[in-house]
């Protein structure tokens, strides 16, 4: 028998010489983190929006006339109704269609369901600017694959299809973000009881009731719920207003901030405005979605018993269904990649031709492999998406730790910091970051450390995700033991907590790392020659109009991009993690 | 050894506070199994809790071989890793990313004081050994059974060589085969080792099975101390009585003392002889308990005081054993006889029980104004 030696101590956080615990050092400065990262670009972002441009000559001063400018003029309105245009056409293109294909994969006898699955998540992976880029080069009136070959066909000069309008902006992004509704719609259909179903079957309904009455009636708030998630996505996207709408003349808030940025002399203010309504309406989405998922218990439809849902049989329908697929795995893979391909491997951008089949080259890849920016553009690249991932996820776990297995008084308000920004739009999160440091200087404006900052908060929505899933199912006995066996706080979390938690930190981490590679709305605002990242790079050649070399880089940007995926998809068989 | 003085817990709830363990007070000497029974909520997991420091209680005082765990008026309260006191959780709680060694190592890798890694093995092995876990050492935790894992946890509890060692619900995530070996298992290991020991389970048969001393808690309460017998046979209260074993709880009235703590006791069908713990007076409303099990039966009147007649009015056949709903009057008495008397349901029987197993409780120990006869069945029996 061991006996200790009388520690008496005040309090079980204080030991006898008054050292200050390590748990309560780490606390601190993660919920600091947190907190001026959360605040900080928001706080700023609003107080800008009220005063005037800060110049030599004049030092800032209040004013309403940023919002006063901003919301009189007619242009605003039709921006504001563009951008509601855009969005809500975007949603709905990408709902339907993703929730027709959802209901054929999970519900119906269609053949090569299980191929079909896994190649919709391949579109998931193709950053948007690159998905923009290749169908404008499938379908823009001038250059766009589709047109031509259609044109060479009827030998007529007439366009067939035209990216460069509202309709086209909403094919592009509803397309883009179709795979993301056909994920969330799967994963409502899969928590469905198929008993309900069968039974509306066995009280004599038809298929199509069933459908209607049962199927669809339970999935409404999924239906809703991804409705509303894909609204927020779509009025933040920032690739496909810039590139295919401004060209055009049609401006929506992202791509009208931006330019607001890019005028000069730069109207930071005005961009501040547009940004807090932007702002406005992504928070109201947000807010909306979590009520629905608060109060979706009432419609909850899970059993927890992991049936395999009933398939209807289709009979010879199922090959118009297995044809939609194909279509489909057509438009939104197989086309974009083919394109990419094609044109990285030409000398000039061509039309797929006999011709042109004589001039292929390697000559883009060379290009780019040797060009003075792509070495840099690759280290800032995998500098961000390490150091984000690993900060993003070590961070959020301790906030995790706090908000789930701890009674410490505010810390919903914790959780709710740390979710903040996932109602920023990376447009508004760079603008109000780059204003920030630009009147706060602490010399990290113009270096890479600023697009770490920004893609830090912009991503630790999802590591908060991440962790607070894997730790609710870490058993509070698992720590308490390691307590009783005479571990700290500290060792506890690094031995038994952080082990435990693996699977959600590998998963989350590469998920991170994955999106910081695609970021290009956030870092547009803020990178500087020198810290340009691949994103900015594919930005900065698309503008010089360097299509094939663009082309090259993009093909190399997505074969690393798959193989992360494939890496992920790896671990996740290895540690269990389910697909994200 | 352990000392456990005025103990209050509170837990802030939608509803305004719920006092958790009220004044809970109790000596455990060095090397004694002592139990916590209870029906669930009844504050023994919060006690426990408490010891262990995992729960900060509002007041009170522990002390464990002098040593003072937590004092609200002196301001102490140790951290649960500077306690030294093992502990196995209802879960068990066993690390699966650790194999089994790494599992039991844990408390001597963590703690203050270090030992050499040959150090460490040599005890982990010496404690695998107890448990009888040490041909799977190099197994991942994983991989074990549920008795498997109880005995990894108690491995580790008690590798760190604790001062008292903690048992939260062990059995009950066994199944009932496994549960009756572990609870010889457990016995053995506490003995040998002489580890002092609380438990805590709701299962009685397990109190009883494995305790030196007993405490049984109600709403946050310690009802009544004593060792298993005592506990069994000699109830202090209507609660005790019902919630160890099963029993018989009539309606009575002191009629006449009859000598050291022996009454005589008016009941709906008659005079019975029974004992009392409590002075009783003349007149006093009181609870009789009886055991199904002390109930003779008999198809022949037999002698002697205590005998009534009755008719079957039920009957269960258990195989070891068949249990008898025997009509009094207009009570109902549960009865338990060998298989071997096989009288019909409708007929007469004689019914007789010695006055030492006619328990008299002062109504102050929770009459709660039943009627007649309580077929009581423990509670929580799993």
């Amino acid at each position: 028998m061991t006996t200790g030696t009388g520690t008496a101590t005040l309090t079980s956080t204080s030991s006898p010489r008054f050292r200050v615990d390590l748990k309560w050092v780490i606390l601190g400065i993660c919920v600091a983190v947190v907190a001026y990262l959360a605040v900080i670009p928001l706080g700023f972002l609003l107080w800008q929006s009220f005063f005037t441009p800060h110049t030599a000559a004049k030092p800032a001063e209040f004013t309403l006339g940023n919002y006063t400018a901003a919301y009189t003029s007619v242009q605003t309105a039709k921006l504001f109704l563009n951008s509601l245009w855009f969005a809500v056409g975007t949603a709905a293109f990408a709902l339907i269609t993703g929730t027709a294909l959802a209901w054929m994969n999970e519900r119906t006898n269609t053949p090569f369901k299980r191929l079909f699955f896994a190649l919709a998540l391949v579109p998931l992976i193709i950053p948007g600017i690159l998905f923009t880029i290749s169908w404008i080069m499938l379908a823009s009136p001038k250059i766009g694959i589709f047109n031509l070959l259609l044109q060479r066909w009827f030998s007529t000069d007439a366009v067939f299809f035209n990216v460069y309008t509202m309709w086209g902006m909403i094919w592009v992004d509803g397309l883009h973000y179709s795979p993301m509704a056909f994920l969330l719609m799967t994963a409502g259909f899969r928590s469905m009881d198929p008993a309900l179903e069968e039974s509306a079957a066995m009280s004599g309904a038809s298929l199509g009731q069933v459908v209607r009455r049962i199927t669809l009636a339970l999935s409404w708030p999924a239906i809703f719920a991804t409705l509303l998630i894909l609204f927020v996505r779509a009025i933040e996207s920032f690739e496909v207003p810039a590139l295919l709408g401004m060209p055009a003349g049609i401006f929506v808030f992202t791509s009208a901030i931006y330019e607001a940025i890019h005028r000069y002399p730069s109207q930071i203010g005005l961009a501040s405005a547009y940004g807090v309504t932007l702002l406005a309406l992504t928070s109201v989405g947000v807010w909306f979605q979590s009520r629905l998922s608060a109060s979706g218990s009432r419609y909850s439809t899970v059993t927890g018993k992991g049936f395999r849902p009933r398939r209807i049989d289709l009979g010879r329908w199922r090959y118009l269904t297995a044809a939609i697929f194909i279509v489909y795995f057509l438009l939104i893979v197989a086309a974009p990649l083919f394109v990419l391909v094609w044109s990285s491997i030409q000398k000039f951008y061509s039309v797929p031709s006999a011709a042109a089949l004589a001039n292929l080259t390697l000559e883009p890849y060379r290009f780019i492999l040797s060009h003075p920016t792509f070495v840099r553009a690759i280290l800032n690249s995998l500098v961000l998406c390490v150091g984000a991932a690993t900060i993003i996820m070590l961070v959020t776990a301790v906030i995790c730790w706090m908000v789930v297995k701890t009674r410490i008084p505010g810390r919903w308000l914790l959780d709710n910091l740390a979710s903040l920004p996932i109602v920023f739009p990376g447009l508004v999160l760079g603008l109000s970051i780059m204003v920030f440091y630009l009147n706060v200087n602490v010399g990290i404006y113009g270096t890479i450390w600023i697009l770490l900052l920004a893609y830090v908060t912009r991503f630790m929505p999802y590591g908060i995700r991440y962790n607070t899933a894997s730790m609710v199912q870490i058993h509070k006995e698992l720590e308490e033991s390691a307590a009783m066996s005479g571990a700290s706080w500290a060792s506890t979390f690094v031995r038994v907590v952080l082990p435990l938690l693996k699977p959600g930190l590998v998963a989350g981490w590469i998920y991170i790392a994955i999106v910081s590679l695609r970021e290009l709305s956030s870092s547009i605002l803020l990178y500087s020659p020198g810290t340009e990242v691949v994103s900015i790079m594919i930005w900065e050649l698309w503008e010089n109009g360097q299509y094939v070399e663009l082309s090259a880089l993009g093909v190399m940007l997505i074969v690393l991009l798959f193989v992360m995926v494939l890496v992920a998809q790896y671990l996740g068989g290895k540690f269990g993690v389910k697909e994200a | 050894m352990l000392s456990v003085r005025g103990l209050n817990t509170e837990y802030p709830t939608d509803r305004g506070p719920v006092r958790a363990a009220r004044d809970v007070a109790f000596d455990v000497p060095e090397g004694k199994l002592f139990t916590l029974l209870g029906p669930s909520g009844c504050g023994k997991t919060t006690t426990l809790r408490s010891i262990a420091g995992l729960e900060r209680p509002q007041s009170g005082e522990i002390t464990l071989g002098g040593r003072v765990l937590y004092s609200s008026t002196s301001r102490i309260f140790i951290a649960p890793n500077e306690r030294n006191i093992g502990m196995v959780f209802q879960s068990y709680a066993i690390w699966p990313h650790m194999s089994v060694f790494e599992n039991a190592a844990f408390p001597l890798q963590v703690g203050r004081r270090r030992l050499s890694t040959a150090g460490i093995r040599e005890r982990v092995m010496r404690v695998l050994g107890i448990v009888a876990m040490d041909a799977l050492a190099d197994r991942p935790a994983t991989n074990l059974s549920g008795g498997q894992q109880q005995r990894l946890a108690l491995a580790r509890a008690l590798v760190m060589e604790p001062q008292l060692l903690l048992l939260d619900e062990p059995m009950s995530n066994l199944d009932a085969k496994l549960r009756e070996r572990m609870r010889f298992e457990l016995k053995r290991i506490q003995r040998e080792t002489g580890v002092t020991t609380v438990y805590v389970t709701h299962d009685q048969t397990e109190a009883l099975a494995l305790s030196h001393e007993i405490a049984v808690m109600n709403e946050g309460s310690i009802i009544q101390i004593g060792t298993p017998r005592e506990i069994y046979e000699r109830p202090r209260s209507r609660f005790v009585a019902d919630f160890i074993g099963r029993t018989n709880l009539l309606d009575a009235k002191v009629v006449a003392a009859d000598g050291a703590d022996q009454y005589r006791l008016g009941t709906a069908f008659g005079e019975l002889h029974g004992l009392s713990g409590d002075p009783l007076k003349v007149g006093d409303a009181v609870a009789l308990s009886v055991r199904p099990e002390d109930i003779e039966l008999s198809e022949t009147r037999p002698d002697g005081p205590n005998v009534c007649t009755g008719m079957v009015s039920a009957k269960v056949f258990l195989g070891d054993t068949v249990d008898f709903q025997v009509a009094v009057g207009d009570t109902m008495l549960l009865a338990t006889a060998h298989p071997t008397l096989r009288t019909p349901i409708g007929d007469p029987i004689f019914l007789r029980v010695s006055t030492e197993k006619c328990i008299a409780l002062a109504a102050a120990g929770g009459n709660d104004g039943a009627v007649g006869v309580d077929f009581a069945q423990p509670g929580n029996e799993r």
